[in-house]
């Protein structure tokens, strides 16, 4: 029988590993996707507890999430190219042009 | 008794027996036209210009779809030492799948009774059904743009490129037009909107059914136009553009994968043309509620339908030339995507209104 | 059998998971996240969810996740020079560790209560899953639906601007 509790154990490492990958990679775009993986693993545990709770806000929560993850996307890309153009990196040590 | 709908829980059994038939005889079908619609394809651009088409091999070059397998299947299989080995792999099966994936929410004619039990003439009904299709047709791109990078040549790449633009904008313009008739229907599972097609046109029309290409021809020519750009066929065949691209994103592949490349755009043209047969043409209904129509078994009406469809691909192939790159793009944003907005607002507005 | 199906998806995800953190080259660290995405759709559908995993497919797969490989290979991006100093590596593991443990720590500790609504496995069959959402998105949900939309809208605006080369 699969509990709500394997889902969530599942989530939870999920978003352990994405922190990882936040915090070590240096390419901006693998940051980005790690933080895409954060992202899904809570709306896992969204589901998942929705369809615990039997009720439908956790999966309209998620809808919500994806849809900032959109908007997430199309900004954080086009800032991605825009800074690309500016330094040919989009490594994130280089970004460093407000460092004194 | 009245026959019972078979399911997993009523007789276990006899359903994965009954699935796999249906699986099987649709895959079948699908391949073989796959094969045939390359003899076709030939047959018809060749009388188009004038020329035979393929004649040697059989009757009329009948046999030409098989020679062309067993050449492909015993030339070498090149593998470009600066690729990148797995994606490159990877790349043929991930264009070929999805086309496939898709056809199992297709149905294919009405439930027929065996045994006491009610056997829908489709894989699965699903609930989301158009949801899924639509889900589906947005990966084939992965296999394009990933042919496209590892093969690590230049004309690959700028052919990968090309297609995910392509694909992003064109698949918004597609999903945008299917909902006008999702606003008509008030369901997504196809098997619904297949029968809702058989009733009377606009309730007064005893012979002619309700189809949809009637009450939205407007999301009926946007989809065809934004289904050949997602399937990349002339006149927007961008990514393998042979005069501009060599052969785009398949110009390093050789052998089965090129093989795969071939059979996935066939399979591709077959999914647009039955997903606009089911939701416009009326699935496999017939044409006319007249007795001797209906008599005909539906998948015969069905694949007559994708036929006429998958005909009219062709000679669209034949008559115009390739489309600009920015042609196209100005084409999906501001044209096509502007006019399926101005019909989902116009559908609501008539929906609401009567 | 259900249990083992489970077991099989979850070690696919966190297997192709480890794929996004650890491969050298953005586009294979892309197509574990894809991977990833469809375990979480596989997730959803045992969860009584069809229209989210529809939607997971549809939005991340097939939108996102096209639009992130797009720049990679737009940027034509290469592996990543190694000259990562490790005492990062180190203090970012153990950070990570320590959220793990804590959320484990959470999940073990709470109970989660029972059945709050009246929406069952059944009532998702019968009704139908996209008709549950709609009704919720469109009642209840109504002002955050449109402040979402909003959102997007600033956000097409926003990418357009920073993306354009002379504005």
């Amino acid at each position: 029988m699969i509990t709500v509790y394997h889902y969530m154990t599942v989530a939870a490492i999920l978003f352990a590993m994405g922190t990882y990958g936040v915090l070590t990679r240096r390419n901006a775009i693998v940051i980005f996707m790690c933080i895409e993986l954060m992202l899904n693993s809570v709306n896992l545990t969204f589901i998942a507890l929705s369809s615990h709770l039997q009720n439908m806000d956790g999966q309209v929560f998620v809808l919500f999430v994806m849809a900032v993850a959109a908007a997430e996307a199309g900004v954080g890309l086009a800032l991605m190219i825009a800074f690309y153009r500016n330094r040919d990196s989009i490594d994130v040590d280089d970004i460093n042009l407000m460092k004194l | 008794m009245t026959p019972e709908m078979l399911s997993l829980s009523n007789s276990p059994g006899l359903f994965v027996g009954i699935m796999l038939v249906k699986i099987l005889v649709v895959f079948g079908v699908t391949m073989l036209i796959v094969a045939y619609a390359t003899w076709c394809e030939r047959k018809v651009i060749g009388h188009m210009q004038t020329r035979l088409g393929p004649m040697r091999t059989g009757w009329h070059g009948l046999l030409q779809p098989i020679a062309d397998g067993i050449k492909l299947f015993f030339k070498e299989d090149l593998i470009p030492s600066e690729s990148t080995k797995v994606p490159f792999l990877l790349a043929p099966m991930m264009i070929l799948v999805p086309a496939l994936i898709t056809v199992a929410v297709i149905p294919f004619g009405p439930d027929i009774s065996v045994g006491g039990f009610l056997i829908p003439q489709q894989i699965t009904d699903l609930n989301i059904g158009v949801l899924y299709i639509l889900a589906f047709a947005g990966l084939g791109i992965y296999g394009i743009v990933l042919a496209g990078w590892a093969s690590n040549s230049k004309y690959s790449l700028l052919g990968g490129v090309r297609a995910s633009a392509q694909m992003i904008s064109y698949e918004l313009a597609a999903g945008v037009s299917i909902i006008a008739i999702f606003m008509l229907s008030e369901t997504l599972s196809l098997r619904e909107i297949v029968f809702l097609q058989q009733q009377d046109l606009w309730g007064v029309c005893s012979f002619v059914p309700n189809w949809y290409v009637f009450t939205q021809p407007l999301a009926f020519c946007l989809f065809i136009i934004t289904g050949l750009a997602e399937i990349n066929r002339t006149p927007f065949d961008m990514p393998e553009a042979e005069s501009e691209l060599v052969s785009g994103f398949c110009t390093e592949y050789s052998s089965m994968k090129y093989a795969l490349f071939f059979m996935a755009e066939y399979a591709n043209m077959i999914v647009i043309a039955a997903i606009a047969a089911t939701l416009f043409l009326g699935g496999w209904s017939a044409p006319l509620n007249i007795g001797i129509f209906t008599m005909i078994p539906g998948f015969v009406w069905l694949l007559l339908k994708i036929f006429s469809m998958m005909f009219f691909f062709m000679w669209l192939r034949a008559t115009f030339p390739r489309v600009r790159y920015d042609q196209l793009m100005r084409l999906g944003w501001k044209v096509l995507l502007p006019l399926a907005l101005a019909n989902v607002v116009i559908t609501g507005l008539v929906v609401v209104i009567f | 059998m259900e249990l083992i199906f489970f077991y099989l998806i979850a070690i696919v995800a966190v297997a192709s998971g480890f794929l996004v953190i650890r491969c050298q080259s953005p586009v294979n660290s892309a197509l574990g996240l894809v991977n990833t995405f469809f375990c979480l759709a596989i997730f959803y559908v045992m969860l009584h969810a069809p229209f989210m995993a529809a939607i997971q497919i549809m939005v991340y797969a097939g939108a996102i996740m096209v639009l992130i490989i797009f720049v990679i290979m737009l940027l034509n991006l290469g592996t990543e020079a190694r000259k990562r100093y490790t005492t990062g590596v180190v203090w970012s593991a153990i950070a990570s560790l320590l959220v793990l443990f804590n959320v484990m720590y959470f999940i073990k500790r709470g109970r989660v209560t029972g059945a709050e609504g009246d929406i069952t496995s059944y009532t998702v069959e019968s009704v139908g899953h996209v008709e549950l959402i709609g009704k919720a998105l469109f009642t209840e949900y109504l002002l955050p639906f449109e402040i979402a939309s909003i959102l997007l809208l600033v956000a097409i605006v926003g990418a357009v601007v920073l993306a354009k080369k002379e504005v």
